[in-house]
């Protein structure tokens, strides 16, 4: 079937799905932007950054890198940790989207969470073109999300000001993600190492490395836990 | 940062990002039905509430406990978004609540 006869249908329900992202989107996007405004950056920089990057903690967690000493391994180790779930979400997509084509590398530019879920989980009623409703749906909410940003940060120039303690935004996006994350957990070892690793790593290490030494820690911690693990079910 | 290192910082981010996504459809193939190493698998189940804690201390790692006011606005506030989000588990919600907690701390309280 030529999925440009039903264009008009296919932009239309993806379209009515994700509505709840435009409003999340657009809300954590202005926040981004505004959030950068705060910190001193042209409207330009979350633009761009919303449009190249495009992956929301990542985006917040360089705004504050790009004020600090250059640092190009903290921001290669922790890019890579932050989208290590998106490198399951690949895992998941292999046989739901197309193999080649404009249209896959569009999917897998911008398989961000919230499209994951959509693309995932909703399940796409007879006679709409699934592809062309997963494309669809990509590219509205990348859409939501550079115009989010984009607004911020002509809102933060037009008010002209900065707003203080908008920047904890970033801090409360975070402890938001680590509570989805506590209660999805079977047991707390993981956020629990996370808390205190890196509190002994900041106070040990202190600021510029504490990331990475973390880091380093936590993927050393899990190995000695998976060789353990292993060997029990060696001796059963 | 010079601006050449901000655009370099932001293109690695880019970049890095990208491939997190993009890899899985260059090293496993559909016909195989290929899947990650174990190891991989539960190293990705393991990380996720490690990283998000650790990013919760790399936001606090400026406060100082014994000087000023102690980190008790970034505290308190802390403890309402938590609080909120458990409570509602709506994203939107609980940043506005905790968000507008600390802006009107700072400005009126501890100010």
């Amino acid at each position: 079937m030529d999925s440009r006869t039903n264009l008009p249908n296919n932009f239309k329900y993806a379209l009515r799905t994700s509505l709840p992202v435009l409003f999340g989107f657009m809300f954590l996007g202005i926040g981004y932007g505004l959030y950068m405004h705060n910190l001193g950056f042209s409207f330009l920089f979350p633009t761009l950054m919303a449009a190249t990057i495009y992956g929301g903690s990542v985006e917040f967690f360089i705004a504050n890198m790009l004020l600090q000493q250059f640092n190009p391994v903290s921001v290669l180790l922790l890019t890579a940790v932050l989208g290590f779930r998106q490198f399951f979400y690949g895992v998941s997509m292999l046989t739901k989207y197309p193999l080649q084509g404009w249209r896959k590398r569009v999917l897998i530019y911008g398989l961000a969470d919230e499209t994951f879920v959509l693309n995932y989980y909703v399940k796409v009623p007879q006679g709409y073109d699934e592809t062309a409703v997963h494309v669809w749906i990509t590219i509205l909410n990348y859409f939501y999300w550079v115009t989010g940003a984009c607004l911020g940060g002509l809102l933060g120039s037009a008010l002209g000001m900065e707003i203080k303690g908008l920047d904890f935004i970033m801090t409360a996006l975070f402890i938001c993600l680590a509570v989805d994350q506590v209660r999805k957990e079977k047991s707390h070892l993981s956020s629990l190492s996370g808390m205190v690793i890196t509190l002994v790593s900041l106070v040990l290490i202190g600021q510029r490395y504490f990331l990475v030494v973390t880091l380093l820690l936590l993927v050393a911690e899990f190995a000695v836990k998976y060789w353990h693990e292993q060997q029990k079910e060696e001796q059963r | 940062m010079t601006l050449m290192e901000q655009v370099l910082t932001i293109a690695l981010a880019a970049v890095v990002n990208f491939l997190t996504r993009y890899l899985p459809f260059v090293l496993f193939t559909r016909r195989d039905n290929q899947r990650p190493a174990p190891f991989i698998v539960q190293l990705g189940k393991f990380l996720p509430p490690a990283i998000m804690t650790m990013l919760v201390v790399y936001c606090y790692r400026g406060i100082d406990l014994f000087q000023g006011n102690h980190g008790l606005p970034e505290l308190i506030a802390g403890l309402i978004t938590a609080g909120l989000h458990w409570w509602r588990r709506q994203m939107v919600f609980s940043l506005l609540g905790g968000t507008l907690v600390y802006i009107l701390l700072v400005n009126y309280v501890f100010n």
